[in-house]
């Protein structure tokens, strides 16, 4: 039985003639909470991207519960212009829209949030409950499913009720506060019934105080919903606070991995962050 | 469960409302002289079928944030589809009599007994109606197959070539046995055909307005059901961040088209009405004009607002037809001759209103809000006022 | 043979003539990203003017007169319509601009009465000549020289100068030129005035070949020239004129050909494919969304 519940293999992002992510190999176990840090620009809501979706990526696999999800090889013009490695290892090609990733699953935030501004907080969980919802548009129309809506809306406002948000829930959701407007955004991904929780910078822009909640609130969520969560932070208080894992990418690439004190310590994780001192690289 | 109790007063606000217009309709047309307020029942008429249609391009355009100038063209679908399938079997020769009388050999109110009778009539028109939206809506399928992919813009001009595509083929003299080539259909039943008469021929029931805004409302009705369902909350989704809402995992391809073939649907339906209304089917009056003139009651009206789409299609028919019919008579008053006033005036008047709306008023008369979102605002500041 | 030097003849100079028109589609939807709807109305109040024009001025008055009062018109809507609204939403910008052509429409119907007026007969141009033993108008062989060697001035502008810069820069991108100084309400300014300007111009080529203009003239020849834009790849200059040219050729054989009906279609038919298949056109350049 395999542990992990998500896993990256030789995942390689090739815009034009940039390579963003390369040949990045990673897994997530059932029940972790893991981090991706980097540098600004190494590739790490590229990689993100890759595992939702939204991008193809050029080479490589990313399997879900045990099950290859995301495959490609480089085809057409790529196969002569990649630059990546591993060209040939892969040779099918599984591209499904994000929705059906989300359906499979997985959940994320965004790096800047993207609520449906104009919706109330209420509706804003309540679209997540659309997917799983078996009406077709007729049934729906007509209220011939008045039971599945009735157990959306408990549902929903249930979730909210437990978020801390229940009293806000005929606000319109792009007049909260940033902070609240990133709870929202956690809580719009649970009621998607994830299994594996992405959240691409849930601390970007908030004060010590914000992210000291926001450690306990994850912490919480993980065990409240059986959560596996797989996180990019700048934060590092937060990252070595709570996670069980990390990996650290730089230009693309994994640099290091292992426990946030294996990290602390790496010399190739200390310079990318800081530099290396430039008589070092002659 | 307060939002759900909200919802319901709001729906039985709504219905009462419209059944109070209904009621309305007829009493104002049995007791009104139909000739000497001949403007104010064409006003009502057209007021309806443009609803409707304003309505179905809402639903694309303000409530899933789709582009589409598409709307003439389904329209004209929908009008000959309705026209092509019940044009009474006798009256095609004369109809059809360019081309030695038409290649569709029944009629749908014939299949019942007749346009002249009740069954015949009701059921015929019901479902020529229905056909004529399935139409408009199997070819939104077809080509929303490619072109919902397109970005905004990209979105609006492929559609605006769609309408005058159909509007090519429908002039096709080839086609002709079928639509009657560039010349109109006629002698199918109008709203006028559900007067009821008594024996002699003299009308003792008058309710060609009413079933004109009967139809119009239950389709109104169902549109506004739909986008208050859980579909309807996908569709704003879409709208508001496509990207998050396939991350909500609403399958972006499947709701566009399902909300691009709604509306066509509805488009048909209110293409059909609008043939009844006119007493004629020809493809040369669903002109990219046409479309435009409904894009603008649906700005005019608030994007995004159904009951402005409603109110905005009304004042804009009896403006254009009605109040403002003086700016185009030339007029003296005693050896005065008012300036500026010939034919043509009046659209000139009337098109520096509608940009002043786009430009100073650029939320509408409604912004995203309905009626009812009105009063309860009065109610609540009222509320907080104690 | 002679049959067909008399349409691929036609087809050139009615290309070129499209081609000056999807020059102001293109130059604009590169800066502000907005179909303007107008500016095949404009091209018709180019033609109205220039018919109001010669009735009482000279002719070498008449058409700088025209050319003039077309580029102010096409300043004013910019000022009037477009630039209030530039921080609104795409759509609003793009209903301003139905609003617009909707307006000219309804003022040209006034304005003529709705009568369809003569175009006044232009010396040289308007007279005939043969070609391969094609009888002709002189405006069909000046028409295509007469294109080229308006785009290629008007790359120089865009290459070599001081605004062709500005323009190049802010259509790259609209927020970071404004940060770096640009005047971005003029450069767009200067946009609407040359789209203008080869508008007027096209105008004078386009009805010298037909008796008489209605206000509804400037519509269909605008959506065409707006087809040959996107063909060649919007925002994209040398596109728009190669596009210009291949719609312009295809028409004319289309209108030659018993589909004649059919020519408005084939345009739009041809519109759908080239978005489907390549969104980009010719020339274009590709943008994707960031996440």
């Amino acid at each position: 039985m395999s542990e992990n519940i998500l896993r990256m293999e030789d995942v390689t992002m090739q815009f034009g003639g940039v390579v963003a992510v390369n040949n990045l190999s990673l897994e997530v176990n059932q029940g972790e909470i893991v981090a991706l840090i980097g540098p600004n620009g190494a590739g790490k809501t590229t990689a993100f991207n890759c595992i939702t979706g939204v991008y193809e990526p050029t080479n490589g696999r990313v399997s879900f519960q045990g099950e290859a999800m995301v495959e490609n090889y480089p085809q057409g013009k790529m196969a002569k212009s990649y630059a990546g490695e591993n060209q040939g290892k892969y040779t099918q090609k599984l591209a499904p829209t994000p929705d059906a990733i989300t359906r499979r699953g997985i959940a994320r935030t965004f790096q800047n949030i993207r609520l449906f501004s104009a919706l109330s907080v209420f509706d804003n969980v309540l679209i997540a409950k659309h997917m799983r919802a078996k009406q077709n548009f007729l049934s729906a129309t007509f209220r011939l499913n008045k039971a599945e809506e009735k157990r959306m809306r408990e549902e929903s406002m249930a979730l909210l009720e437990e978020q801390g948000l229940a009293h806000l829930k005929d606000e319109v959701a792009g007049s909260l506060p940033y902070g609240l407007q990133r709870r929202l955004e956690i809580a719009r991904a649970l009621a998607t019934s994830p299994k594996l929780l992405l959240l691409d910078e849930p601390a970007a822009g908030m004060n010590p105080q914000e992210t000291q909640e926001l450690t306990d609130f994850i912490k919480q969520i993980r065990k409240e919903y059986d959560l596996t969560v797989f996180m990019i932070e700048h934060h590092m208080d937060l990252v070595m606070q709570i996670s069980d894992r990390i990996y650290v990418l730089d230009f693309g690439r994994l640099i290091a991995q292992g426990t946030p004190a294996e990290v602390q310590s790496n010399q190739r994780v200390i310079d990318a962050y800081l530099g290396v001192a430039d008589d070092a690289e002659n | 469960m307060l939002q759900q109790t909200k919802s319901k007063k709001g729906t039985f606000l709504a219905l009462i409302l419209t059944a109070a217009l209904l009621v309305l309709t007829i009493v104002l047309e049995n007791t009104l002289d139909p000739n000497t307020n001949i403007m104010l029942f064409t006003t009502l008429k057209k007021g309806a079928v443009y609803a409707l249609v304003a309505v179905s391009m809402n639903l694309l355009n303000g409530f899933t944030g789709l582009f589409s100038l598409g709307q003439a063209g389904f329209m004209l679908l929908g009008a000959y589809t309705y026209a092509i399938l019940t044009i009474p079997v006798a009256d095609r020769a004369s109809v059809y009599y360019i081309y030695n009388g038409s290649a569709v050999n029944f009629s749908l109110p014939d299949l019942f007994g007749g346009a002249d009778t009740v069954p015949g009539l009701i059921l015929g028109v019901l479902i020529a109606l229905i056909l004529a939206g399935c139409v408009a809506a199997a070819v939104a399928w077809l080509i929303g197959l490619p072109v919902l992919r397109l970005k905004s813009d990209y979105l609006a001009i492929a559609t605006l070539g769609f309408g005058e595509i159909v509007r090519a083929i429908f002039q096709w003299d080839a086609l002709g046995p079928v639509t009657n080539g560039a010349n109109a259909l006629k002698n199918f039943p109008t709203f006028s055909s559900f007067n009821i008469t008594n024996e002699s021929g003299q009308v003792v029931l008058r309710l060609s307005t009413f079933v004109a805004f009967l139809i119009a409302a239950v389709c109104i009705a169902i549109i506004v059901m739909l986008i208050n369902s859980s579909y309807g909350r996908a569709f704003k989704a879409i709208r508001e961040d496509e990207i998050a809402a396939e991350a909500m995992g609403i399958n972006l391809a499947k709701h566009k088209r399902l909300s691009f073939c709604i509306s066509s649907f509805f488009a048909g339906v209110g293409g059909a009405m609008f043939a009844m209304f006119a007493n004629q089917a020809q493809a040369k009056t669903f002109t990219t004009a046409m479309t435009y003139e409904i894009l603008l009651i649906v700005v005019i009206g608030g994007i995004g607002s159904v009951s402005g789409s409603c109110i905005a299609s009304f004042l804009y028919v009896a403006a254009s037809e009605w109040w403002l019919r003086f700016l185009d008579a030339e007029t003296t008053i005693g050896t005065f001759k008012v300036p500026f006033l010939r034919n043509g005036f009046r659209m000139v008047v009337f098109s520096i209103i509608i940009m002043i709306v786009v430009l100073f008023f650029r939320r509408g008369l409604m912004g995203d809000k309905e009626l009812f979102d009105l009063f309860r605002a009065r109610r609540k500041k009222k509320e907080a006022a104690k | 043979m002679q049959y067909a030097v008399s349409i691929l003849l036609s087809g050139v100079s009615l290309g070129g003539q499209y081609a000056l028109i999807a020059i102001g589609y293109t130059m604009v939807y590169g800066i502000l990203r907005l179909i303007n709807f107008a500016h095949g109305d404009v091209f018709m109040v180019a033609g109205l003017i220039m018919v109001y024009l010669s009735a009482s001025l000279p002719l070498p008055v008449a058409v700088p007169l025209m050319i003039l009062l077309t580029v102010v018109l096409g300043f004013l809507i910019e000022r009037a319509a477009y630039k209030p609204l530039r921080s609104a939403p795409r759509m609003s910008v793009m209903i301003s601009a139905i609003g617009v052509s909707y307006l000219l429409q309804n003022t040209a119907t006034y304005v003529t009465g709705g009568l369809p007026q003569m175009y006044p007969s232009l010396p040289v141009l308007s007279e005939n000549i043969t070609i391969f033993g094609t009888s002709t108008k002189v405006v069909t062989v000046v028409t295509p020289f007469l294109v080229v060697a308006l785009v290629v001035a008007l790359t120089q502008l865009i290459n070599h100068t001081k605004v062709g810069m500005a323009m190049r820069a802010v259509a790259k991108d609209f927020e970071t030129s404004q940060l770096m100084g640009i005047k971005i309400n003029s450069v767009i300014s200067v946009t609407f005035i040359i789209g203008s300007l080869l508008a007027a111009v096209g105008s004078m080529l386009y009805f010298t070949n037909y008796p008489s203009i209605v206000p509804l003239s400037g519509a269909l020849p605008g959506l065409r020239a707006f087809v040959a834009a996107v063909f060649g790849g919007i925002g994209s200059i040398p596109g728009a004129v190669v596009g210009a040219f291949l719609i312009g050729i295809c028409e004319s054989i289309i209108k030659g050909s018993p589909w004649s009906i059919f020519s408005d279609a084939f345009t739009f038919a041809l519109l759908i494919v080239i978005l489907v298949v390549k969104p980009t056109g010719l020339f274009g350049e590709k943008v994707t969304d960031k996440v």
